[in-house]
């Protein structure tokens, strides 16, 4: 493990050195930026609206009680979308899909001599292959992570509608009441920190690659585990230190 | 020149490489060949730099590249070019973006100039008119033309050939050769080709090395190795019937 940790160490070193030609390099990012974030909108919009409703239903059918109001269950599933559903909930979605992407793609660029053929170029293919996917996940996942949130209380909202639990202008004023900003920024220190784990863990994993498709495969399938178990463990640390 | 001096090279308890003092020279195709796992291809990635000789130096021109940073060799790599078994194609990119990739990183060409350098890549490889198409397209002997388009592109002094007919039938595989050849000889080159074909051999071997269990076994060129008198050399050599039959008219 100890060696594995070294090791990951000095591939984001080496990922982080200055760039041969920054024009290069931007392009890349940009074209990560549009993988990661173009790429995975429909997958987070889709969980994101089923959460934010589940929440919704969850909720109200827990805190049926007169003595408690309404519009609780808009606070609750404001706060608890914002603060976990959204950033965890999509991050581990997103190492099943960008992580996956990355870690296949390193791993087949290594096994096919295509990260050699850099190497003999001169290029320093840590930092041409894994820094623009860094920087396009740390990027990237907190706007997905905002976008999670947007939809996810739409879609408590068309839970609301469509049951009579809890009537939608009760909801809308859950949201508003009592709204703290700290919450948002741990949202984002959680989306950052997760868009970090996936893609270095999963870049790590592909970038070491040896031997064929099938260890190719078994990169990935490494990626996506350890990635979603660092995100668990990262959503603690951080819960744990800022609130 | 490139020279390599006392090389060895250790995998675990696995020793490939025991000790291999080469020269190859340029405008000359030198050619390593020798059985599988005799060490040839070791050899070839420890000449470039992709794997670290347990022992022993590999000069450019008197330079002791083994020895060198990463940021120390990027002059010395700029000047070298590399054709892969696999071709090595970049999958995400065209032909010409293939190309053009090491033109983007390392000179302060033009778009227009960069497209011109293509073109005039992809002429010299015969496939004119290709730049638009994705590796995924191409066969395997337009792959390795392509692949000989790219390591060209920067105008290398050395050029590295890994098994340049793999995979492919005989008459792709002669065009390959003759046009490693031909490159080598207007370039001036220093080529380095690793090798089991016995037609690449036989046709362009200017300089051949013979490696047989990590050792330097012989060494020579094509007229010599026909009439070599060295046992495990012979074997190699004249292993099929054709080639018996073909020493027999010799």
């Amino acid at each position: 493990m100890l060696y594995n940790l070294g090791r990951y160490i000095l591939l984001l070193r080496l990922a982080f050195k200055k760039p041969e030609k920054f024009s290069v390099y931007w392009a890349e990012v940009m074209r990560e930026m549009v993988s990661v974030g173009i790429g995975s909108l429909g997958i987070v919009a889709i969980i994101s609206v089923f959460i934010g409703a589940v929440a919704t239903i969850q909720t109200a059918f827990q805190l049926v009680s007169d003595f408690i109001p309404k519009t609780i269950v808009g606070t609750i599933t404001r706060d608890s979308t914002i603060l976990e559903f959204s950033p965890t909930i999509s991050a581990l979605v997103l190492a099943g899909r960008v992580g996956s992407s990355i870690a296949s793609q390193i791993g087949t660029m290594r096994v096919t001599e295509q990260i050699d053929a850099l190497e003999i170029m001169g290029v320093n293919a840590p930092g041409y292959l894994i820094s623009p996917k860094i920087i396009a996940g740390v990027i990237m996942i907190p706007f997905l992570t905002i976008i999670s949130i947007f939809l996810g209380l739409i879609g408590g909202y068309i839970a609301c509608a469509a049951s009579n639990e809890v009537s939608p202008s009760d909801y809308i004023t859950g949201l508003t009441d009592g709204f703290k900003v700290i919450i948002l920024q741990v949202s984002m220190v959680k989306a950052t920190a997760f868009g970090f784990i996936i893609t270095s863990i999963c870049a790590y994993q592909g970038f070491y690659t040896s031997g064929g498709a099938l260890e190719v495969g078994q990169s990935a399938t490494k990626g996506v585990v350890y990635s979603c178990i660092m995100i668990l463990f990262a959503d603690l640390v951080i819960s744990r230190i800022m609130l | 020149m490139i020279e390599t001096i006392n090389i060895h090279k250790t995998f675990g308890d696995n020793q490939v490489l025991r000790g291999i003092d080469a020269q190859f020279k340029p405008g000359k195709n030198n050619l390593i060949i020798g059985g599988s796992g005799s060490g040839k291809t070791t050899l070839l990635k420890c000449i470039v730099g992709l794997h670290k000789p347990t022992e022993g130096e590999v000069l450019y021109n008197g330079e002791n590249f083994t020895k060198m940073h990463f940021v120390e060799r990027v002059p010395i790599r700029k000047q070298i070019g590399m054709l892969f078994q696999s071709s090595a194609l970049f999958d995400s990119m065209s032909v010409q973006d293939n190309i053009i990739f090491p033109l983007n990183l390392f000179t302060k060409m033009s778009r227009a100039e960069k497209i011109d350098r293509a073109n005039f890549c992809l002429e010299r490889v015969n496939l004119a008119g290709k730049n638009k198409l994705f590796p995924a397209e191409l066969s395997g002997g337009m792959k390795k033309r392509v692949g000989i388009a790219r390591a060209i592109s920067m105008q290398p002094k050395y050029l590295f050939v890994d098994e340049p007919n793999s995979g492919l039938d005989p008459k792709t595989s002669i065009l390959i050769d003759d046009l490693i050849a031909e490159i080598t000889q207007e370039y001036q080159t220093t080529t380095v080709i690793v090798t089991h074909d016995m037609n690449s051999v036989m046709g362009i071997g200017d300089h051949i090395i013979f490696l047989h269990n990590g050792k330097k076994w012989w060494e020579g060129n094509n007229k010599e190795i026909a009439h070599t008198d060295n046992k495990e050399l012979n074997d190699f050599v004249f292993a099929s019937k054709f080639m018996q039959a073909a020493k027999e008219k010799l």
